[in-house]
């Protein structure tokens, strides 16, 4: 019986080793927001969002030119692709079988595992290089092809799990095919569409990576997106790589505005959708 | 013929919508397409002149013209498989403790918390590592190392903040939730008679897990680590702002390092001639490349587990 008791222990002493994996895994989120926290909450007032940033080595300034950029760009990648990413996965969920959706499924896939800085890479020689100068847009374009692969996988596996009855009821009352798959398939699973869509959104609000040579950052005040732009993660780069004080100061405040926006997109979808299942299961 | 008057107008929609979508669906190998031959084109001139000696050869010099890749591409290559040794046994820990051990209750909330580690931006990951991680691993982890570890060429050597081994802690950060949430979802796709056919054997509950359940899943696990060595080869920002950035081969971890990616961020916009363009869109080209080939392999390979099953769909 000493070695069933061996053994029980050996099992014993390896769920605590998990254990303890546990709290190894979850204490890297707690020391980054903790120090996000600390270090970033005492510089953001008002100011911060409402004020140009100041010239190097003065004190004070804010990020305003940074929000407006990563919000246009963001918007502007939001506009490219989410449309694009939608009409791919609704086409792939409803025509299954068909030769262009094996291909677009794979594609979509590669490019989902394609590095962020690749796509900067391509997006500056397809535009960048072309029009001689950065551009917004240009880091826009980058931004929506890492969106499109998100979008459409979420939009097409949502459509799949639609049961074929819903399908076949629309039918059989009449709704001619592409009625039944916008009122009724995508109408359905749009809950679930929104949710993916804001993940994704999330996602690309962070990348630094593909616009360091797109957007490129600036310092003034611009909305136009043929222009060099400033973005939230470029200015969190920038100031941290920086020599002064006041900027990893800035940097601090600037990478936490980025992680509550982030944080809270993904939060509140992936919430929305637990709640949708819940009430339904 | 109201009837027929009808069905036309249905085919016509139909028709539109059907156009609308294939369009969409026609845009995303077409952009494929374009990056795929927009590298081409921008390191052809690259390739042309260095050949595949680009990719074994280690002069770096933009001011001579003379570019070879290959500290990159073992910086690259070293930073991940370190992280992956880090993140490995952590990740399957979690995510075996997660399916097998853990009460009900606590599932779902410790997978969600480690799933928001893979929302946080790679930049931030960079600002932490540097003012923060770097300082305690300089003052305290890697002297450490080195008084107990220091008879290995590994832990030798003078200690910089800014190293191979810092990059490759904060990148195990970083790939962790991606393999723990895909391990977790193929370990979910175990059927349950594995664990009860070796539990009435009178296994103990560890015993069943290393007999049945994770022979089982091995091929899924396995991607689910591939996977993460594909995000790891990819990531840029942090691994630049923690790698120190030096171009040279050193034996020891804690001296600098340099990744294919992490040049690409330093040199792009700086680059003055065709030719250091076109050699960063040669490494591009080539880390491209890399991650197609280790991405197909985990998809393979997890695919295997789920049987067509769209398990890991939200971490893929």
């Amino acid at each position: 019986m000493n070695r069933q008791r061996l053994r029980r222990g050996i099992s014993n002493l390896m769920v605590a080793a998990m254990g303890v994996a546990v709290v190894l895994a979850v204490l890297p989120l707690l020391l980054i927001l903790g120090t996000l926290v600390v270090k970033g909450a005492g510089s953001i007032n008002l100011d911060f969002f409402l004020k140009m940033p100041v010239p190097a080595g003065e004190t004070g300034g804010g990020v305003a030119n940074a929000v407006v950029g990563t919000l246009l760009i963001v918007g502007a990648a939001c506009l490219i692709g989410i449309p694009i990413g939608m009409a791919a996965g609704i086409y792939c969920a409803e025509y299954q079988g068909s030769r262009l959706a094996l291909i677009t499924r794979f594609v979509a896939d590669v490019l989902n595992g394609t590095p962020s800085i690749v796509v900067g890479v391509v997006a500056w020689t397809l535009i960048v290089a072309r029009q001689k100068h950065f551009s917004g847009l240009a880091g826009s374009v980058a931004l929506a092809m890492l969106m499109i692969p998100m979008v459409m996988r979420t939009t097409e596996e949502l459509i799949k799990l639609v049961p074929n009855s819903l399908r076949e009821a629309a039918l059989a009352l009449g709704y001619p095919r592409w009625r039944t798959s916008l009122a009724i398939v995508v109408r359905t699973t749009l809950p679930g569409i929104v949710t993916g869509v804001l993940l994704a959104t999330a996602r690309i609000a962070g990348e630094t990576a593909p616009l360091l040579f797109t957007a490129l950052g600036s310092q003034f005040m611009g909305t136009n997106l043929n222009q060099p732009m400033a973005a939230l993660p470029l200015t969190v780069f920038t100031y941290a790589t920086g020599p002064y004080e006041e900027w990893h100061r800035l940097a601090w405040a600037t990478a936490l505005v980025l992680i509550v926006v982030v944080l809270l997109l993904s939060v509140v979808a992936r919430l929305a959708t637990r709640q949708r299942f819940e009430r339904r299961g | 013929m109201p009837d027929a008057v009808r069905l036309r107008g249905r085919s016509w929609g139909d028709l539109v919508f059907r156009g609308a979508v294939t369009l969409g669906a026609l845009a995303v190998p077409v952009l494929m397409g374009f990056l795929v031959y927009e590298l081409w084109v921008g390191a052809r001139l690259a390739v042309e002149r260095f050949g595949v000696g680009f990719l074994v050869t280690s002069v770096w010099d933009p001011v001579a013209g003379q570019f070879g890749a290959f500290p990159l591409i073992f910086g690259t290559l070293l930073s991940s498989l370190l992280a992956l040794l880090i993140a490995v046994p952590l990740s399957l820990g979690v995510a075996i403790f997660l399916t097998e051990f853990a009460p009900e209750r606590i599932r779902g909330p410790i997978a969600f918390v480690i799933e928001l580690l893979a929302a946080i931006p790679s930049v931030v990951y960079g600002l932490w590592g540097v003012f923060v991680l770097i300082p305690v691993l300089k003052s305290s982890i890697f002297p450490f190392l080195r008084d107990t570890l220091g008879f290995l060429p590994l832990f030798k050597g003078p200690i910089y903040g800014p190293s191979m081994l810092s990059a490759a802690i904060i990148l195990a950060i970083m790939v962790m939730p991606y393999i723990m949430s895909v391990s977790r979802e193929v370990l979910l796709a175990v059927p349950p008679s594995q664990r009860e056919a070796a539990l009435a054997l009178g296994a103990t509950r560890w015993e069943a897990v290393v007999s049945a359940v994770v022979p089982y899943a091995r091929s899924g696990i396995i991607g689910a680590i591939i996977l993460g060595l594909g995000r790891a080869l990819g990531e840029t920002m942090a691994v630049t702002m923690l790698i120190g950035n030096r171009n040279e081969i050193a034996a020891s971890l804690f001296a600098p390092g340099y990744t294919m990616a992490a040049v690409i961020a330093n040199e792009f916009t700086e680059a003055a001639t065709d030719i250091h363009y076109s050699a960063l869109t040669y490494v591009a080209l080539a880390l491209f490349l890399v991650t197609v080939v280790v991405n197909a392999a985990a998809r393979l390979l997890i695919w295997r587990v789920s049987r067509g099953r769209p398990t890991g769909g939200r971490a893929l």
